[in-house]
């Protein structure tokens, strides 16, 4: 049977684990004025003349501005599976704070299942790992998994025909 | 528009051309210095300021290229600055020439840039930096620079109704130019069921809608306008403005490499146009013209979608117009309006510290009525733009 592996974060202090995870970012005492990751020297709002933010947790859940996905390898530092596994990328809007964050999208979701406006719900997952640890990020999962859409062209859908970096050498 | 003893001359330009020739970064530089200088009539020791752009994947050399440069054409005691502002940093070396001539510190300035790209997406420098957010996002994201420029596409196609064939029509344009260009990297025509059957790389964007990393060098020799009268060059084009303003808070677009945009929660009110605006603004303004006055520009098409929101960031068209300017025509050579009739990063690729510097070449040329094939016709005002990251960006008025 497998040993069960030590989970750690993949990036200290970004992010709390356990059943409800929320990303760790910064508010300004006196603005308002919210940041990720964490603004640890001046707040960035040019009207305010504060120092450090205070820690907070991050709204949980958010609505998708955009997404994409990776359907080649992205170059180290990612830390990539062989063979590589297409992914999907967000950027969620949080009401409350005012801001839009980025992340993976959990869960081998593809772009055919996703759609602007939708809810997403932050979540830890399992980034890479190596003989000893799993090292975890925060990720974006669909509050509701919606069927995909005819006509749009997943990275899983690609991937199946595609024959790794090949392509993707070319590109910025 | 200011006098003109506020006026910089451009009385030379020179590339190297374009490709993945895999050779030192510094013989690009020398070919496109060496061009410039014999376009502008000017011998190297007559070059008073060089003004070098810098890259940052070949080394101390590339980190100080300016003298890079000076020692590769032969140490002339000229004065030196070498400048970095990632995808800004050939403007950037622009603004710092022109401001020696203006400030009447020196008459005559060489400005060079040029790269040698390694292969595939572009990566951070090496080493593992846990505090650097363009390390950071590579390695926590996989966040390559085309999925952000897919974010910006897809918000497009939501927001604005744009289409996969939209997409296509700027890649089929900008090929028919690059395709007239000696120094363009990809010179091959491309039709849009071509462009549609490349690979998906960044849904929605494809291989050939994202442009590729590119070796290649440009030049300008730049001069006071009494210089360029002792040399008997009459009606030079001249730098009518060079923006290099930074953005405002709250930025409320997510741009490289950020894991996230500035917060609006602390301020009240109406938010500032967004960064690529006013980049152009700027530019406008210093110059005392306006989008109407412009006959054609040379804009950052780092993927064919982006290519769309410059048109509305420069002030062609309003907001969710642009791709009636790609489908009319509007920005071909011989449109209203020509975008990147050099064939823009889609037939270059990005030669990172080149690549404002080039801009600002095919607009000389074209204004002076040396662009050949390429040429738009009554060229007398183009206007250059470009976004990098960390908040640089530029914005390049030129005249005759």
């Amino acid at each position: 049977m497998a040993r069960v592996k030590e989970q750690l974060p993949a990036v200290e202090g970004w992010f709390s684990t356990g059943e409800e995870p929320a990303l760790i970012g910064g508010r300004c005492g006196t603005c308002g004025t919210y940041s990720f990751p964490r603004e640890a020297l001046y707040c960035r709002n040019p009207d305010c003349d504060a120092g450090p933010s205070e820690e907070v947790a991050l709204s949980r859940r958010g609505r998708v501005w955009s997404y994409t996905d990776a359907c080649y390898g992205p170059p180290p530092p990612f830390v990539a599976v062989d063979p590589f596994v297409p992914f999907c990328i967000a950027a969620v809007e949080l009401a409350t704070e005012k801001m839009v964050v980025m992340g993976q999208v959990a869960g081998h979701v593809g772009v055919d299942e996703l759609a602007i406006g939708d809810e997403v719900e932050l979540i830890t997952d399992v980034l890479y790992e190596d003989d000893d640890h799993e090292y975890l990020v925060w990720k974006w999962q669909p509050v509701t998994r919606r069927d995909p859409r005819p006509g749009a062209r997943s990275a899983k859908a690609q991937s199946a025909g595609s024959t790794g970096s090949d392509s993707g050498a070319l590109i910025k | 528009m200011t006098a003109s003893g506020d006026q910089v001359a451009v009385i030379g330009a020179g590339m190297h051309p374009w490709g993945k020739w895999g050779r030192n970064f510094v013989e690009y530089g020398v070919a496109a210095a060496r061009q410039a200088l014999d376009d502008a009539g000017v011998t190297w020791g007559e070059v008073q300021f060089v003004s070098g752009a810098d890259t940052i994947r070949n080394g101390y050399p590339g980190f100080v290229s300016g003298a890079t440069f000076a020692q590769a054409l032969g140490w002339s005691g000229a004065r030196v600055t070498s400048s970095y502002a990632a995808c800004a940093s050939g403007a950037t070396a622009i603004a710092a020439a022109r401001a020696q001539i203006l400030a009447g510190l020196c008459d005559v300035a060489l400005v060079v840039g040029a790269d040698t790209t390694p292969k595939g997406f572009f990566a951070p420098v090496g080493g593992e930096r846990r505090d650097d957010p363009d390390w950071l996002r590579f390695h926590l994201l996989g966040a390559t620079n085309p999925a952000y420029f897919a974010l910006y596409a897809r918000r497009r196609m939501e927001i604005f109704g744009s289409t996969e064939q939209d997409f296509a029509a700027v890649k089929v344009k900008n090929s028919h130019n690059g395709h007239m260009n000696p120094n363009a990297r990809y010179r091959a025509e491309v039709t849009a069921e071509e462009v549609l059957a490349s690979p998906m790389v960044a849904n929605p964007l494809r291989l050939m809608e994202i442009c590729a990393t590119s070796d290649g060098g440009a030049a300008l020799v730049l001069s006071s306008m009494d210089f360029a009268r002792r040399r008997s060059i009459s009606h030079p084009v001249t730098i009518r403005a060079v923006s290099t303003v930074t953005p405002r808070f709250p930025q409320t677009v997510i741009e490289m490499p950020n894991f996230a945009t500035d917060s609006a929660a602390g301020v009240d009110g109406t938010l500032h146009p967004g960064f690529r605006r006013s980049i152009a603004l700027a530019a406008y303004e210093e110059a005392g013209i306006g989008p109407e006055d412009v006959d054609l520009a040379e804009v950052y098409d780092l993927s064919c979608a982006l290519e769309l929101d410059w048109y509305e960031d420069i002030g062609l068209c309003k907001e969710g117009e642009a791709e009636r300017l790609i489908r009319d025509g509007d920005t071909a050579i011989g449109g209203r309006i020509p975008v990147n009739p050099s064939g823009g990063l889609s037939s270059f690729g990005e030669a990172i510290p080149a690549q404002a510097i080039a801009q600002v070449c095919e607009l000389t040329w074209q204004l002076r009525g040396d662009a050949g094939a390429r040429q738009v016709e009554g060229a007398r005002l183009g206007l250059a733009a470009n976004q990098g990251l960390f908040g640089h960006g530029s914005s390049v008025v030129l005249a005759r």
